[in-house]
């Protein structure tokens, strides 16, 4: 698999550690908050499809961005990838 | 249809092998079944058999998308152990063992469980004493367990480098000596032909497609051989867990779908009596009787339903054979495949009633559920026709995550690609 990172290029699976579902991430409740369910429904459950999955990869073998990468989980084929966390 | 027995393969053997009979039916599906399981994996073809031997449910159809043993009970590397810690854990994997010691017997179908032991090495002090407590746990809980020493090891399992060179020395190992591997396709032919005798519908070629509902209620499923109705629907499909329960409007579970590789190398002579499992990365190993080397590490890690895996995975598996046995080096891999599971967020399955009026639900297998299978089956059986979980399987529910009763055998919390 490769991943083509908007900052150093298209480079080889092994040089990115995988963080998860950009989707559930974003949903992450407000920190203030002590709803316990939506707390829970974010640690624990998930969509988990079978398609098109966003997910957030971090470039640790290079340029050390995170990325909101959308690959799709039957064919691992890659689509969008964008750069998420601090602007440059 | 035949039993089998040493008349029979003479009886055969003199007519030329032409006349054994089918070991299951092939039936067209009925409209309606008073239970009817979704998945001919190991897990729903066990428990349609217990349905019918142990709780006297004989009407009962499994709806199987591809062929038996197309999932991943096809796919393991087929190591059956009990050696775990956690009371929610320990007595439903020793139940399972109990079943797989009697499997062969039981069902006249001869699985080829073979008790080689299992010995899970440490290079540390601090994996010796995590040993010694796992250990001291399975004896206080009436599993067997005991250390092995590097003079013991060097003996028996000559291969094996104890050489004290090596980044990870071995300082031992914890030996589970009643674990083993069993022939993982023989399991799902053996539970078929048992259930199918005693009534059981197999219906190959039959994907669910959508569930029939009466209010709440799930009444039948949509298929593509056509609508069936049932008094109970079970599901049991593994790493389509997901899929599955999206077609009855649950949208978000607490387990994630990841892809487990598995590697076979060519035939030698013996050289490996025993499995063994490396502590200082995760790798698994044992030779078959075929005499062809198996082995499986790590999950890629991230979700996938790609029943590939990638080649990352691939080199790091190697190095860790290498690391532990250097002779393997010479040997040439055969093949190698990938399969797809239900990882859950705490590593432990869920085995329970719903969650929709009229489902029952087995699943979050991750990458360990084929030593489970018997039980698995026995405890889904029984929760599917008493409409209440046994003891065994009582810790497994859906809810526990939210309740805060994770069973979390290796302490790691809610990162399902690290179990
Ligand atoms: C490479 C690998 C190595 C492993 N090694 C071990 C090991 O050494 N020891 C161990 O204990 N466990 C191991 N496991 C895990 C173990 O194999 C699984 O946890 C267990 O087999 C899962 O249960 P099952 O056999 O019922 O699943 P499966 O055999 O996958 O059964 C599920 C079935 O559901 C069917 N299905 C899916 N969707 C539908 C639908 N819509 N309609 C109808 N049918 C459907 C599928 O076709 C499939 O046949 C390993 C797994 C893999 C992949
Ligand atoms: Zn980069």
């Amino acid at each position: 698999m490769i991943i083509p990172c908007p900052f150093c290029g298209p480079r080889d699976l092994s040089e990115f550690a995988y963080c998860g579902d950009a989707d559930n991430l974003a949903a992450r409740p407000d920190p203030a908050s002590t709803d316990q369910a939506a707390w829970n429904a974010y640690a624990y459950d998930r969509a988990n499809p079978a398609g098109e999955h966003a997910e957030i990869w971090q470039h640790a073998g290079g340029c050390r961005r995170h990325l909101r990468v959308v690959r799709n989980t039957v064919t691992h084929a890659i689509g969008a990838v964008e750069m998420v966390g601090s602007k440059s | 249809m035949a039993d089998y027995s040493a008349l029979a393969i003479v009886r055969n053997a003199l007519t030329g092998n032409e006349n054994w009979k089918p070991a299951w039916r092939k039936p067209e599906p009925k409209t309606r079944y008073d239970v009817v399981i979704i998945g001919g994996g190991g897990h729903g073809l066990a428990t349609a058999y217990y349905l019918a031997s142990e709780f006297g449910i004989r009407n009962v159809a499994v709806l199987e998308k591809g062929w038996l043993g197309s999932g991943n009970i096809g796919r393991n590397t087929t190591i059956v152990r009990s050696n775990y810690m956690l009371t929610g854990n320990v007595p439903f994997y020793e139940h399972s063992m109990k079943l797989w010691e009697n499997l062969s017997h039981e069902l006249n179908y001869n699985v080829m469980f073979s008790q080689r032991g299992i010995i899970n090495l440490f290079h540390t002090p601090g994996q010796e004493d995590e040993a010694a407590r796992r250990g001291n746990s399975m004896i206080l809980q009436g599993v067997d367990a005991r250390f092995v020493r590097p003079p013991e090891l060097r003996r028996r399992v000559p291969a094996l480098n104890v050489s004290g060179n090596t980044r990870f020395p071995v300082l031992g190992g914890l030996e589970q000596p009643r674990a083993g591997t069993a022939r993982h396709d023989a399991v799902a032919w053996g539970y078929a032909r048992g259930a199918d005798r005693r009534g059981v519908d197999i219906i190959e070629n039959c994907e669910v497609t959508g569930f029939v509902r009466d209010g709440d209620q799930v009444t039948g499923v949509e298929t593509t051989r056509g609508r069936i109705s049932a008094g109970k629907i079970g599901v049991a499909v593994a790493g389509s867990t997901n899929r599955v329960m999206a077609l009855a409007g649950i949208e978000r579970l607490p387990i994630e779908s990841h892809v487990l590789q598995a590697f076979v190398t060519e035939s030698v002579k013996p050289c490996l009596d025993t499995v063994v499992t490396f502590g200082g990365g995760h790798l698994y190993i044992s030779q078959s009787d075929k005499g062809s080397l198996v082995f499986g590490g790590d999950i890629d890690g991230y979700n996938s339903y790609a029943q590939r895996g990638n080649l990352p995975i691939v080199e790091d598996v190697m190095s860790e054979v290498l690391e532990l046995f250097p002779a393997f080096a010479k040997l040439r891999l055969l093949r190698s495949w990938g399969g797809i599971m239900d990882m859950s967020m705490d590593g432990s399955p869920i085995i329970t009633k719903g969650p929709v009026p009229g489902l029952y639900l087995n699943a979050g297998w991750c990458y360990g559920g084929f030593k489970a299978t018997p039980a698995s089956g026995w405890c889904f059986a029984h929760t599917i026709a008493r409409d209440e979980p046994h003891e065994h399987n009582a810790a497994f529910t859906l809810d526990r995550f939210h309740r805060g009763y994770v069973i979390d055998e290796k302490g790691q919390g809610a990162t399902p690609w690290k179990h």
